[in-house]
């Protein structure tokens, strides 16, 4: 065969010979750097196979000589951050929410545990900065719907809201007026126009003094007198501008004719009653939170002393 | 006559099965492929008798009746996969754009999108490049002639079908491996095909070696049969139904997928168009290749050990952990074997870095290579275990993607588009070469938008997942790691019309170059084409007793 090597003029570089298409090859050698880069990234595979689990056998595989595994690094991590929240879950897990009030640097520590939980199981209905949407409450403002204190707040999170087969769980149904029957279309649009005047969204007039009849035969049980609701039962203050499901005339009168019955999960089947504390304390601080119902003992009222703050510390 | 006759009725027959599968078939999707599939029989079967029998094609031109289908086919597919792209990547802005219809979703979309950029734009390069360069550097026509256009129109009906399958909601939920068992077992016939053409023309060369364009080309084919091949075994639930069940389960399915997955990337992505790159660059650049030994290196410390990378996808998973070590320490080793394609191809611009001045497709095929570069180094750094877990999951790895895809597969395809055009319709140049230059920089800035916006977005995730307050809590919920990063998502939109824009200004260059206009502008440099050395070494007479 000839040999069709040549000098590549450009760059000095011989030729190997081969030509395809007009397309030639340079004898360059590979760059050292190339090379040199090349062994090391092997040399370091080696010794990382040696250091890390890396062999397959039969039955099993080669452990590495640092003993590392994933597992036991998750596992580590696990128990360190444990270890590190244990003093403040502890604290946490012996104080009676009503007495957090009484323990400032605790109650901090609480409610930065309750926003870190809120976003993992609440935004969802309540929305990330907890202002609600229709049908889920806002959080922010001090309507209460089953008790704005700690200790309410914490009941209704651990048994939650009309759920069947919890004998806490928060419970009531308004009829269906309209729908049942109850109430005939007219006697419907006559006591929107009376809870509209309730929460001085329409003048008087003789429909709402018609509703103002029926209101008191069919609503004000659970209502009150002035509509002004009821925490026993979950009954919403109806003269407040806070609407739940919509305060304009259309909305009122769908409420009345179907009525609403909004559910929440009991979070007691689901989380551990401190992360429950946590998160009540977090609702309780986000501005509408109400002190105490039963105000505790004096004893425990005091100033937190250096002892209680620091039992808290990390 | 008798075997055109044949050839007919086979496709009736095939056409008349198709017509039996509609009718029997078990779900709504399946029967609309078996529709399809009729169709497509009857085509060829009209096509093959208004054809007849044709006079013999010029034996001492190259084969190139089916290039010319393939670069129509690459910048048609093109377009497709990129406007998807750009629909499905303002999807993620904004939520509405959904459209509220099963059909739309960002789901069937994503796929769609997927498939139609990495196998309809980037196969039918593929497909085409080889059989172009295949013939030039064997100096020889196309071995079974009739294969290789079956292997190309069966290659769009697999295109058709699995992408008219995405938008049903037929899919395995196998990441760039979507389409059910039939569509798989068609495509496994086409690529055989594909195998037997390009063996059969190395075979009958004129060349005493074979090029190192073939050997990547190869690579990629043979490979690419096995992975299609055993990823996809799975059982049918019905013969007449567009549902199966994989043959693996659990952690070995996942491998099995990744092991497919990333070497898709490996073998189509990468060795395919290093086999693209060997030829068109030294082409272009009418300069030797910077170095033999290298590539005989590279090529085989690449195919080495590209193959077992693919448990890198599978970090702190349910894979064992001595898979996870060898995935990472394969892909590592695989950072120089990677770069040599790139020195290569760059190299071989010594005495003529003039040109990346005076030659716009140059300029792209530099840039292909410094993006291919790049995005190799960052791809062995992601698979190191301590990064990956925090750029795992996050747009890092979508920036990642996209800066090979866009960069290197992309623009190193345009390149030999650009090249090719004006050869294989036999004009004395690009209707425009200004319009590449416009094309480049829509393209660069384009990428450059898409990945730098998508970098920071990854890292941005990946910080802000793995936030703790000073409490010991997590500082964000999932939905705030969303929110953060819609100005992101708003700045790919960006990028994604640009590159797009340039696609479209490539898709107008070349149908007026094909339709034989030439653009008055001041002139700038590409090679002379001098169509009478474009031509396959005509055998012996004593090989050939027939006289053209």
């Amino acid at each position: 065969m000839v040999d069709r090597t040549r000098i590549d003029e450009p760059t000095g570089t011989e030729t190997v010979g081969h030509e395809w298409d007009g397309i030639e090859e340079l004898d360059t050698p590979m760059p050292r750097w190339w090379l040199l880069t090349l062994f090391g990234t092997i040399a370091f595979s080696l010794v990382y196979v040696v250091l890390y689990p890396a062999i397959p056998f039969r039955h099993s595989a080669s452990a590495g000589v640092l003993g590392w595994s994933s597992h036991r690094q998750l596992a580590g991590e696990m128990t360190a951050e444990a270890a590190r929240l244990a003093p403040t879950r502890s604290a946490l897990a012996q104080t009676p929410i009503e007495m957090l009030p009484a323990n400032p640097r605790l109650l901090v520590a609480a409610e930065e545990g309750g926003r870190s939980a809120f976003k993992v199981h609440c935004v969802q209905c309540h929305g990330s900065g907890a202002a609600g949407s229709k049908g889920y409450p806002n959080l922010n403002d001090d309507d209460w719907l089953w008790g704005g204190d700690l200790a309410a707040i914490q009941t209704t999170l651990t048994n939650g809201i009309r759920q069947p087969g919890n004998a806490d769980t928060r419970m009531s149904q308004m009829p269906a007026f309209g729908r049942d029957g109850i109430l005939e279309p007219a006697q419907v649009r006559d006591v929107a126009s009376y809870v509209r005047l309730l929460s001085g969204q329409e003048k008087a007039g003789a429909a709402s003094a018609r509703g103002g009849v029926v209101f008191a035969a069919n609503c004000a049980v659970c209502h009150g007198a002035q509509g002004k609701g009821g925490r026993n039962i979950g009954a919403p203050n109806l003269s407040d501008s806070i609407w739940l499901y919509g305060g304009d005339r259309v909305a009122i009168i769908d409420t009345i004719t179907n009525a609403h019955a909004g559910v929440m999960p009991a979070w007691g089947h689901r989380l551990d009653a401190v992360t429950i504390k946590m998160l009540a304390a977090y609702v309780h601080s986000l501005g509408g939170g109400e002190a105490n119902v039963a105000p505790p003992t004096p004893a425990l009222t005091q100033a937190p002393t250096q002892t209680a703050a620091a039992d808290v510390g990390n | 006559m008798a075997n055109l006759m044949m050839k007919t009725g086979g496709w009736f027959l095939l056409a008349m099965l198709a017509l039996f599968g509609f009718a029997a078939s078990a779900d709504r999707g399946f029967a609309v492929h078996m529709l399809i599939c009729g169709l497509a029989a009857l085509i060829a079967a009209v096509v093959t008798m208004r054809r007849g029998e044709t006079a013999k094609a010029d034996a001492s031109l190259y084969d190139d009746e089916v290039i010319r289908w393939g670069v129509i086919a690459t910048v048609f597919w093109g377009i497709v996969g990129f406007l998807v792209g750009l629909v499905i990547a303002t999807q993620l802005a904004f939520p509405w754009f959904s459209l509220n219809s099963e059909f739309t979703t960002f789901g069937r979309l994503r796929p769609l999108h997927t498939s139609a950029v990495i196998f309809a734009f980037g196969g039918n390069a593929l497909i085409a490049t080889s059989y172009y360069v295949v013939q030039r550097t064997c100096r020889v026509r196309l071995a079974f002639p009739g294969l290789a256009r079956f292997v190309f129109w069966g290659y769009q009906l697999f295109i058709v079908l699995a992408a008219t399958g995405y938008v049903m909601g037929i899919t395995e939920s196998r990441e760039y491996a979507e389409p059910e068992w039939y569509v798989d077992l068609w495509l496994t016939l086409v690529w055989l095909s594909y195998l037997a053409v390009y063996v059969g023309t190395i075979v009958r060369r004129h060349e005493p070696h074979i090029y190192v364009a073939n050997w990547f080309y190869l690579g990629f084919i043979i490979t690419v049969a096995m992975l299609h091949v055993v990823n996809n075994i799975s059982l049918p639930v019905s013969w007449m139904g567009s549902k199966s069940y994989s043959a693996f389960s659990g952690v070995q399915d996942a491998l099995i997928q990744w092991w497919y997955g990333h070497n898709a990337v490996g073998f189509f992505l990468t060795a395919g168009f290093l086999g693209m790159m060997y030829y068109f660059v030294p082409k272009q650049a009418e300069r030797p290749v910077y170095s033999y030994r290298l590539s005989i290196v590279h090529f085989w410390s690449l195919i080495f050990l590209y193959i077992w990378a693919g448990p890198h996808h599978l970090h702190y998973t349910a894979l064992p952990d001595w898979a996870q070590t060898l995935g990472m320490v394969f892909s590592l080793m695989l950072w120089m074997p990677s770069w040599g394609g790139m020195i290569n191809g760059l190299m071989t611009l010594n005495g003529a870095w003039d040109k990346i001045r005076t030659d716009p497709i140059i300029r792209m095929m530099v840039f292909a290579l410094a993006f291919y570069g790049m995005s190799t180094f960052e791809g062995p750094m992601m698979a190191i275990k301590a990064v990956n877990s925090l750029s795992h999951y996050t747009n890092w790895t979508i920036g990642h993607v996209h800066s090979g895809a866009l960069g290197w597969n992309g623009m190193i395809t345009f390149s030999a588009l650009y090249y090719m055009t004006p050869r294989l319709w036999n004009r004395s140049r690009l209707y425009s070469l200004r319009m590449i230059n416009w094309h480049f920089w829509c393209a660069t800035l384009g990428i450059v938008l898409y990945t730098a916006s998508m970098w920071v977005a990854g890292i941005t995730q990946g910080l802000m997942w793995r936030e703790y307050g000073d409490d010991g809590y997590l500082v964000y919920a999932f939905v705030e790691v969303v929110q953060a990063m819609h100005p992101y998502y708003v700045m790919r939109i960006g990028g994604g019309l640009l590159y797009f824009s340039g696609a479209i200004i490539m898709a107008f260059n070349i149908a007026m170059t094909i339709a034989g206009h030439l653009r008055s502008e001041a002139p700038m440099s590409s090679p002379a084409f001098d169509p009478a050395r474009d031509r396959p070494i005509r055998p012996a007479p004593i090989f050939a007793p027939v006289a053209a």
